[in-house]
């Protein structure tokens, strides 16, 4: 019952996967119905790859990536993160896994309204145990990097949408996750802005070879990923390989959702 | 650093950084805060104006009742109680309006403890704060009325040692107060999900 697309081609060649889904069932209890958000999904995300879920609203999108991110537990089947079932973790060791090996970003940016862009790029790396002299170097250096050295002790509410998306961006890099996860991250961004922050996740993904798995329904992203995942009903829909992706490009546009 | 990346180790939050964040947040939800705040200043300003009160009565020579003494005593209790309520209430508002932020700090790896740890300090600062705003309320208003009572003689019956001493009840009551409020309210939010932070208001 679980589609398996992906498995039968890449397994041969050895790749390393860095998350691995098993038939991962997720049911909800609305009321006293039950309500299975994903019927399960096996999908195997290579180390390296820039990945796009893609599906409607109540597809099951979110909560496969809430799964992937470490933020949800499945209701049967697992999660590997880097081999590790996710499922025998304590809260600490999630807390630890979060902090070293996944970099979030927020549709909604999530910035700590109290803080600076830069008290924001730290706290990462503080809760990661880094001194505070190296977490403001550092904190200096990713904002560099995406391109806010100006804007530095800048409070969320004084920067615009992008600017803090890419305080974001820095702040999920900040103690060398291998893996980003950004859920619509240019769904609060206006068409070029979205463009940008696009670009900036593929430059890393391609110059640190940080692992991107993006949660999205916007079309833009369809260019730049290496693979994309359709969700629909709980299911993978299918899956797409960049190549077969571009030729399709317009009949994607076309279809609803 | 730490390099020996499989183990998990307990990771202390320097205190500094703990306190900065704290005084931050009471800082830019100053509206948030006051009324937070306000339930303390209110308690503690009703037990000092009760104390200054007896002990300006005891100066002049007055007789005290010794019933009105515990019926004071038990006013005072019961208003300290419903200050407490008022209090716990206002941080749950607060944790409540945070989801977003405690679920973000989540996201980046904090441990439970450490978001228990924000709200306490968050608590005991103002509470702290509220509390002094209390005693000087408390003790200016009862000069001020009995002023109006009996006339300049009523600073004679004031012994600044003992309204200093009252300072130090004010500051341990109301502190502790206001850090006791917030115990259920820094479990809920500590308990909140990290996925909390994904959420999208509609």
């Amino acid at each position: 019952m679980a589609v398996q697309p992906q498995t039968n081609q890449t397994v041969s060649t050895g790749t390393e996967y860095i998350v691995r889904c098993k038939d991962v069932v997720k049911e909800y209890m609305m009321g006293t119905q039950v309500v299975r958000a994903l019927n399960g999904v096996t999908l195997d995300i290579v180390r390296g790859e820039y990945l796009s879920i893609m599906g409607p609203s109540g597809s099951g999108k979110s909560t496969l990536f809430n799964m992937i991110g470490g933020l949800d537990k499945p209701t049967s089947g697992s999660v590997f993160i880097n081999d590790v079932d996710m499922a025998q973790l304590d809260a600490q060791e999630l807390a630890f896994l979060r902090c070293r090996t996944i970099g979030y970003i927020f549709q909604t940016f999530n910035l700590i309204p109290v803080m600076t862009a830069l008290e924001n790029v730290m706290l990462p790396m503080i809760f990661g145990g880094l001194s505070t002299d190296e977490a403001i170097d550092r904190g200096i250096e990713l904002l560099k990097l995406v391109g806010l050295g100006e804007r530095l002790h800048h409070k969320p509410s004084e920067l615009s949408g992008g600017q803090q998306q890419r305080v974001a961006i820095a702040r999920a890099l900040a103690n060398n996750p291998q893996i980003i996860l950004a859920d619509e991250p240019t769904g609060n961004l206006d068409l070029r802005t979205g463009k940008e922050i696009i670009e900036l996740l593929r430059q890393l993904n391609k110059e640190q070879g940080v692992t991107i798995i993006s949660a999205t329904h916007d079309l833009k992203m369809v260019d730049v990923s290496d693979r994309i995942v359709w969700i629909r009903d709980g299911r993978i829909d299918r899956v797409e390989e960049r190549a077969a992706v571009e030729v399709r490009v317009g009949d994607v546009e076309g279809t609803p959702g | 650093m730490n390099k020996e990346g499989r183990q998990v180790e307990r990771l202390q939050l320097p205190f500094r950084v703990a306190f900065h964040i704290s005084m931050q947040s009471v800082r830019i939800r100053f509206w948030r805060s006051v009324i937070t705040a306000a339930g303390t200043v209110l308690g503690i300003a009703f037990l000092v104006s009760v104390l200054t009160a007896m002990m300006i009565q005891r100066n002049s020579g007055a007789v005290t009742d010794p019933s009105e003494r515990y019926r004071m005593t038990w006013l005072v209790i019961m208003s300290l109680l419903v200050c407490l309520v008022g209090i716990t209430n206002a941080m749950l508002m607060s944790v409540t309006e945070r989801y977003k932020e405690i679920g973000t700090m989540k996201c980046l790896g904090a441990y439970d403890i450490f978001i228990v740890e924000l709200f306490f300090i968050e608590s005991a600062l103002v509470g702290f704060i509220a509390s002094v705003i209390g005693w000087f309320l408390g003790v200016f208003a009862v000069v001020l009325i009995k002023l109006f009572g009996e006339g300049f003689k009523v600073f004679g019956w004031i012994s600044p040692g003992e309204v200093l001493l009252y300072l130090i009840y004010s500051i341990v009551i109301g502190t502790l107060l206001s850090v006791i409020a917030t115990i259920i309210p820094a479990q809920v939010a500590a308990r909140m999900p990290a996925a909390a932070a994904l959420r999208v208001e509609v």
